[in-house]
C-alpha cells in the first residue's frame, strides 16, 4: 500500500510540472490558435537563467528566479515579434515549422553558449521533506512547492483573464478574432501579452522541472515540451483547468504503468491512452464541442 | 505569379547544381590545407596523395562523434582528448616523420548521419579514422570502413559486433566485458546475492551490457531481484523505479549507464532514504567532477573505469592539466580513451614503417598487421594490448568512492 | 477547359519526371567520371527515400488537409519488415529478388498498419488528429525498440523484455535485439533502385491528384460539409490517401533498411523528430505541390552536410535558415512584397520588349 501511494506522489509530482509547462502551451494555442513547440526550449533557458544567476553571479534564489521570468519573457516577446507576428495570417502550418525552427535555434544557441556537458542544478528550493506513516512515504520538499505553485499558477490564471480587461481582451481575441479587431482590441498587442504570460510561466516550470529534476543541459525542454503538449491535448486544448487535469493525469499514468505494467513500456502505453481518450472526447476531457457549420 | 515560379524553380534548380558541382570548393575551404585540391579526386587515393606528397606530406586522422545534440558531451570529449595527443606526438616529430592532422566531423550519434560524416572525412582526406564515439553510429559506420578497408579504431563503441570486420579495432572494454566482469567482480567478493538493475532500454550500450550482465549474473549465483528499464525520453525521474528495487529486497543496485542520469538516481535514492550500495560501469566515470553535484552522495559507489581523472601517476596529471587548461574541463574517460587511440596508433605505425604516401587500403593492412604487437602503457591501463579479434587485452579496474574521491579495490 | 486543365496537369508531371531524369543522368554521369565527392556519392539513396517521405506525406498534408506527425513511424515499419525478411527467408535470395519482394512486403505491411490506424485517427480534426499521429508514431517506434526476436530450429521467437527469455537453442540467432536493433544488413540499395522508386511513388501520387478520386479528397479537403452533401465518402477517400502515403513511406522505409548496414529504432531514426524534418520538406516545398517536395527534400538533405565547415554552428545556422525561409515563403508581407517586386520585373521586361519593337 505504501509502494502504491508514493508511486502516486511521484505521479503527482510529474503531474504537477506537465501540468505547468501545459498551461504554457494550452494558453498559447488558445489566443495564438498556434502549436508553440519552442515553449519546450524556453524553459531550458529559464533553468540555464536560474542556474548562472545561482552558481555565477551568487544571487539569492528569488532573485535568481525572478531573473529568469524577466528574461524568458522577453525572450517570449522577441521570438513572438521576430518568428511568429509576420506569419500572422499564414497557414498555420507555416508558424508550427517556424516553431520548429526556433526551438532548433534555442537548443543549439544554448549547446553553443553554455558547453556541451550536463550542468547539474542546484535546487532552488530548501525546505523540510514531509515524511507520513513513520516514514514510509516520503515528499520531497519540491513536489510540495510544485504542487503548490502549479494550484496558484492556475488560480492567478484564471482570476487573471475573468477580472482584467486584458484577460477579457485575450478571451475575446480566443473567441473570433475578427470580431475581436472590429470591437476594437488590439489583436497584436493581445498575442504579444499571452506569449509573454507563457513564456514568464515557462521560466517557472523551468525552475521547478529543474528542481526537482536536477540536471540540465540543451535539451532538458524538449522532451518535458512534448509531454505537456500530450498533456494539453488530454485535456482539451485552450482549457486551463484542462492542461491542469490533463498534465496531472499524464504524470500519474506514465508512473503507475512504470510501476505495475512495464517501465520501457510507459511511454507507449500513456500515448495508447491519448489516443483511445480522443476517441470517445475527440477535443479532449475538458475541451469544447465546436459545432462545424456549413 | 507563374513567372515567378518558373523563376523560382529555375533558382533551385542552380542551387542543386551549384550544391554538388560545388561541392569540391566548399569541401576544400572545410578541409585543412595539406588536404586541400584533393579532396574532389579522393577517390582515386593513389593520385590523390602523390599530389599531396609533393607538397609536405601529412597524416590525416579523422574523428567521427556528437557534437550536437543530447549526447554531444562525448563526441567533444573524443575530439579534445584526441587533439591533446596529436599535439604532444606533432611536438615531438610526428609519426616516422610526418605531422598528425586530425580533423573531426560530427555525426550527431545518428546512423545516416555517421555515415554522411565518414564521406565527408574522406571527402578531406583521412587516411585512418578514430572513432565512432556511439555504438550505435559505429554499427553504421564499420560497414563503410569495411568495404573501404579504411582502419579503423574505436575509443568508446562498446556493442560486441563493432570489432567483427578485420580492419576495425576498440580501445574501451565491449558490452560482454564489462557486463560479465561486473557480474564477475560482484560475486567473487561477494558484495551481494540479491541484485536490482536500472538500465537504459533505449540505448544500445546500456541494454548491451545489462544482457551480458544477467547471463553471467546466472551463472554465478547472483539473484536479479528487479530489472526495471527507462529510455532516453524519460531519463530524469527514478523513483518509481528505485521503489519496485526497494520492495523487492536488493542489496545492490547495478546502474550501466551514464553518470548524468545515474547522479539524478543517487539523488533520489537518497531522497528516499534507500541505501543500498551501487555498482557502475565506466559510463559512471565523471560523476565526481559534474559540477554542483554533492559528492557524499556518491560515497560507497563502486564503478569499473579504465580511467581516473584524479589519479596520481604522471602521466594522468600531465593529461589532465593540459586538458584543463586547453578547454577548460575535467576530461572523462572518454578522452582518456581517444588519447590511448592516438598513440597505440602511433606505436603500431611506427612498427610498421608507414609512409602517408600509401594507398588507405595498404596502410589499413600495415597497421592492422602490428596492432598485435602492440604493447602501450596509457592512460586507460598498462600494458595494452590487442588480441586477434580486435579486443583490447587491458583489466579493468574497480574503483571505490570514498571521502568523494576514487580509492582502488583489489 | 476541362482540356486545359488536363493539359497543364499533364506539362506539371512530364516536367516533374523530367527533372527527376536529368538530375539521375546528371550525377550518374558525375558519379562515373568521378567528378563528385564521397559525401555527395554516400547521399545519393537517402535523396530518393526523403523525396518519397515527402512526396507522400504532401498527399496527406497537401492534397488531404491532414496534418500528420507520425509519418515516420510508417516509414520504421517498413523499414523493420524489409530489414526482418533480408535477415530470414530474403538471406537465401538473390539480391534482386530479395529487394523487391522486401519491397512489396514492406509496401503491403506499412498500408496494412495505415489502415488500421487510419480508422481512429480520421476520425478526429486538425491538431487533435496531428498530436494522435504523433502518439502512434511514438508508439511504434517505441515497442520495436523493446522486441528482442529470434529464430531457431523450433521456429522464431519473440519476447519484450531481453533476448535471454527469447530461450533460444544454440543453434538460434537473434534477428532483433531491442535498442541494439538488426546489425549486418545487406546494403544492396542503388541510386538507380531509389530513383525508380521515386518515379513510381511520384507516378502515383499524381495521377491520383489527376484522377477523379483525388478531385474528390481535394474537395473534402476545401469543404468536408458540402463534399459529403453531393454523396461524397470523407471516410473512404481520407482512408484511401492515407493508406497510399503510408504505403509509401513504408517503400521508402525498406530503401533506407537496405542502404545502412545497421537498423536502430531510436528517436533520431524513426522519432518525432524525423517526423517534423518530413514535414518541414512539405511545408517548405509548398503544401500541395508534389514537384516542390522533392525538391526540398533535396536541398534541406544536402544543407546540413554542406555546412559542415560551420563545426558546431551548423545546426544554428540550419536553423536560421529554416526560419528565414518560412518568413520568405509564408509571411503575408513577404508574399506581398515578392508579388509587387515580381510584376515590376515583368512590367520593366514589357517595356523593353515594347522597345526593341519600336
Amino acid at each position: 500500500m505504501s509502494s502504491f501511494i508514493s508511486f502516486l506522489i511521484n505521479g503527482i509530482s510529474l503531474g504537477s510540472v506537465y501540468a505547468i509547462i501545459a498551461l504554457g502551451y494550452t494558453m498559447v494555442y488558445g489566443i495564438a490558435k498556434m502549436l508553440n513547440f519552442a515553449h519546450g526550449d524556453v524553459i531550458m533557458v529559464g533553468g540555464y537563467v536560474v542556474f548562472l544567476a545561482t552558481s555565477i553571479l551568487g544571487l539569492p534564489a528569488w532573485a535568481a528566479i525572478l531573473m529568469a521570468v524577466v528574461v524568458c519573457t522577453l525572450l517570449g516577446i522577441t521570438i513572438e515579434r521576430i518568428a511568429y507576428k509576420p506569419l500572422r495570417g499564414a497557414s498555420s502550418l507555416s508558424v508550427l515549422i517556424t516553431a520548429i525552427g526556433v526551438s532548433y535555434f534555442l537548443q543549439n544557441a544554448a549547446l553553443i553558449l553554455f558547453g556541451a556537458d550536463t550542468k547539474s542544478f542546484n535546487s532552488v528550493v530548501n525546505l523540510p521533506s514531509l515524511k507520513l506513516m513513520d516514514g514510509a512515504i516520503t515528499i520531497s520538499d519540491e513536489t510540495l512547492v510544485t504542487i503548490v505553485v502549479c494550484i496558484l499558477v492556475m488560480v492567478l490564471l484564471t482570476a487573471f483573464i475573468n477580472k482584467t480587461k486584458t484577460g477579457q481582451a485575450m478571451l475575446a481575441v480566443s473567441a473570433d478574432r475578427g470580431a475581436a479587431t472590429l470591437m476594437g482590441i488590439n489583436v497584436n498587442k493581445t498575442i504579444a501579452v499571452t506569449f509573454a504570460i507563457g513564456s514568464g510561466l515557462a521560466a517557472i516550470a523551468g525552475v521547478l522541472l529543474c528542481s526537482s529534476y536536477p540536471v540540465l543541459s540543451s535539451t532538458t525542454g524538449s522532451m518535458p515540451g512534448i509531454k505537456a503538449f500530450t498533456a494539453a491535448v488530454f485535456g482539451g486544448i485552450g482549457s486551463i483547468p484542462g492542461a491542469m487535469i490533463g498534465g496531472l493525469l499524464l504524470g500519474i499514468i506514465e508512473n503507475l504503468s512504470k510501476a505495475y505494467i512495464s517501465s520501457q513500456l510507459s511511454d507507449p502505453i500513456v500515448f495508447g491512452i491519448l489516443i483511445i481518450v480522443l476517441l470517445f472526447k475527440p477535443s479532449g476531457l475538458m475541451g469544447k464541442q465546436i459545432q462545424e457549420k456549413v | 505569379m507563374k513567372k515567378w515560379r518558373i523563376a523560382a524553380a529555375a533558382v533551385v534548380a542552380s542551387m542543386m547544381l551549384a550544391a554538388c558541382g560545388g561541392s569540391a570548393e566548399e569541401t576544400t575551404t572545410a578541409a585543412t590545407e595539406a588536404a586541400a585540391e584533393e579532396a574532389e579526386a579522393a577517390e582515386t587515393e593513389a593520385e590523390a596523395e602523390e599530389a599531396e606528397a609533393s607538397e609536405g606530406a601529412v597524416w590525416t586522422f579523422g574523428g567521427l562523434g556528437p557534437i550536437t545534440g543530447s549526447t554531444a558531451i562525448y563526441g567533444t570529449a573524443v575530439m579534445n582528448g584526441a587533439q591533446i595527443a596529436v599535439d604532444e606526438v606533432n611536438e615531438a616529430g610526428g609519426i616516422n616523420g610526418y605531422q598528425v592532422n586530425w580533423i573531426f566531423e560530427d555525426d550527431e550519434a545518428g546512423t545516416e548521419t555517421a555515415v554522411n560524416a565518414y564521406n565527408a572525412l574522406k571527402d578531406q582526406g583521412m587516411q585512418m579514422l578514430i572513432g565512432t564515439t556511439t555504438s550505435g553510429s559505429c554499427m553504421a559506420v564499420i560497414a563503410e570502413t569495411e568495404a573501404d578497408n579504411m582502419f579503423q579504431i574505436t575509443p568508446s563503441g562498446t556493442t560486441a559486433d563493432i570489432t567483427a570486420p578485420a580492419n576495425v579495432w576498440r580501445m574501451c572494454f565491449s558490452d560482454p566485458a564489462q557486463g560479465t566482469k561486473s557480474a564477475e567482480f560482484i560475486a567473487t567478493h561477494e558484495l551481494a546475492t540479491k541484485i536490482g538493475v536500472i538500465y537504459d532500454s533505449s540505448d544500445t550500450y546500456s541494454s548491451g551490457i545489462y544482457e551480458n550482465f544477467a547471463a553471467e549474473a546466472a551463472n554465478q549465483g547472483l539473484e536479479i531481484v528487479a530489472a526495471e528499464a527507462f529510455t532516453s525520453e524519460s531519463n530524469t525521474d527514478f523513483r518509481t523505479q528505485l521503489q519496485i528495487i526497494q520492495d523487492a529486497g536488493a542489496e545492490l543496485v547495478f546502474l550501466p549507464f551514464y553518470y548524468t542520469e545515474a547522479s539524478l538516481v543517487l539523488r533520489q535514492a537518497n531522497e528516499m532514504g534507500y541505501e543500498p550500495m551501487f555498482f557502475g560501469c565506466d559510463g559512471m566515470d565523471g560523476i565526481l567532477t559534474l559540477p554542483d553535484f554533492d559528492v557524499s552522495l556518491a560515497e560507497g559507489l563502486m564503478l569499473l573505469t579504465p580511467f581516473a581523472a584524479d589519479a596520481t601517476d604522471d602521466k594522468t596529471v600531465s593529461f589532465v592539466t593540459k586538458y584543463e587548461e586547453k578547454f577548460g574541463e575535467t576530461p572523462n574517460q572518454f578522452a582518456a580513451d581517444a588519447y590511448d587511440c592516438v598513440y597505440v596508433l602511433k606505436q603500431a605505425m611506427e612498427a610498421a614503417g608507414v609512409t602517408p604516401d600509401m594507398s588507405v587500403s595498404d596502410l589499413c593492412d600495415a597497421v592492422c598487421a602490428e596492432m598485435v604487437n602492440v604493447s602501450y602503457d596509457g592512460l586507460t591501463g598498462a600494458g595494452i594490448s590487442f588480441s586477434e579479434d580486435g579486443e583490447p587485452n587491458k583489466e579493468p579496474r574497480a574503483v571505490r568512492i570514498e571521502n568523494g574521491a576514487y580509492v582502488m579495490m583489489d | 477547359m476541362k482540356l486545359k486543365y488536363r493539359k497543364r496537369a499533364l506539362r506539371y508531371n512530364l516536367i516533374t519526371y523530367g527533372m527527376v531524369i536529368f538530375f539521375y543522368v546528371l550525377w550518374e554521369i558525375m558519379m562515373n567520371t568521378g567528378n563528385m565527392s564521397s559525401l555527395m556519392k554516400g547521399m545519393l539513396v537517402s535523396l530518393c527515400y526523403y523525396s518519397m517521405l515527402a512526396v507522400s506525406l504532401n498527399l496527406v498534408v497537401g492534397i488531404s488537409g491532414e496534418l500528420s506527425l507520425g509519418h515516420a513511424g510508417f516509414m520504421c515499419i517498413g523499414a523493420f519488415t524489409g530489414a526482418i525478411f533480408a535477415m530470414t527467408i530474403g538471406a537465401a535470395l538473390p539480391g534482386w529478388l530479395e529487394l523487391l519482394i522486401a519491397i512489396i512486403l514492406g509496401a503491403l505491411v506499412s498500408a496494412a498498419f495505415g489502415f488500421l490506424i487510419g480508422i481512429p485517427v480520421l476520425r478526429l480534426r486538425g491538431d487533435y488528429l496531428a498530436i494522435v499521429t504523433l502518439a502512434f508514431g511514438e508508439i511504434i517506434k517505441n515497442v520495436i525498440n523493446v522486441v528482442y526476436f529470434g529464430i531457431d530450429s523450433r521456429g522464431p521467437h519473440i519476447s519484450f523484455k531481453d533476448s535471454l527469455s527469447l530461450g533460444l537453442e544454440p543453434d538460434g540467432v537473434t534477428i532483433i535485439k531491442g535498442a541494439q536493433g538488426i546489425s549486418r544488413l545487406p546494403r544492396n540499395a542503388t541510386f538507380t533502385l531509389g530513383i525508380i522508386l521515386l518515379l513510381i511513388s511520384l507516378f502515383i501520387v499524381l495521377n491520383l491528384i489527376n484522377s477523379r478520386h483525388g478531385r474528390a479528397i481535394m474537395a473534402i479537403r476545401d469543404n468536408r460539409i458540402a463534399a459529403e452533401s453531393i454523396g461524397i465518402s470523407a471516410s473512404k477517400y481520407k482512408m484511401l490517401a492515407f493508406v497510399i502515403a503510408s504505403s509509401i513511406a513504408g517503400v521508402a522505409g525498406v530503401l533506407y533498411s537496405h542502404n545502412l548496414s545497421t537498423l536502430q529504432s531510436t528517436s533520431a531514426n524513426f522519432g518525432y523528430n524525423q517526423s517534423i524534418m518530413i514535414l518541414v520538406f512539405v511545408v517548405l516545398g509548398g503544401i500541395g505541390n508534389i514537384r516542390n517536395s522533392v525538391i526540398a527534400a533535396t536541398i534541406l538533405t544536402i544543407l546540413p552536410e554542406k555546412l559542415r565547415f560551420l563545426d558546431d554552428y551548423r545546426m544554428l545556422i540550419y536553423a536560421v535558415v529554416l526560419i528565414a525561409m518560412m518568413l520568405f515563403n509564408s509571411a503575408p508581407s513577404a508574399i506581398e512584397f515578392r508579388a509587387r517586386m515580381a510584376a515590376k520585373f515583368a512590367r520593366r521586361k514589357n517595356s523593353a520588349e515594347v522597345d526593341d519593337e519600336r
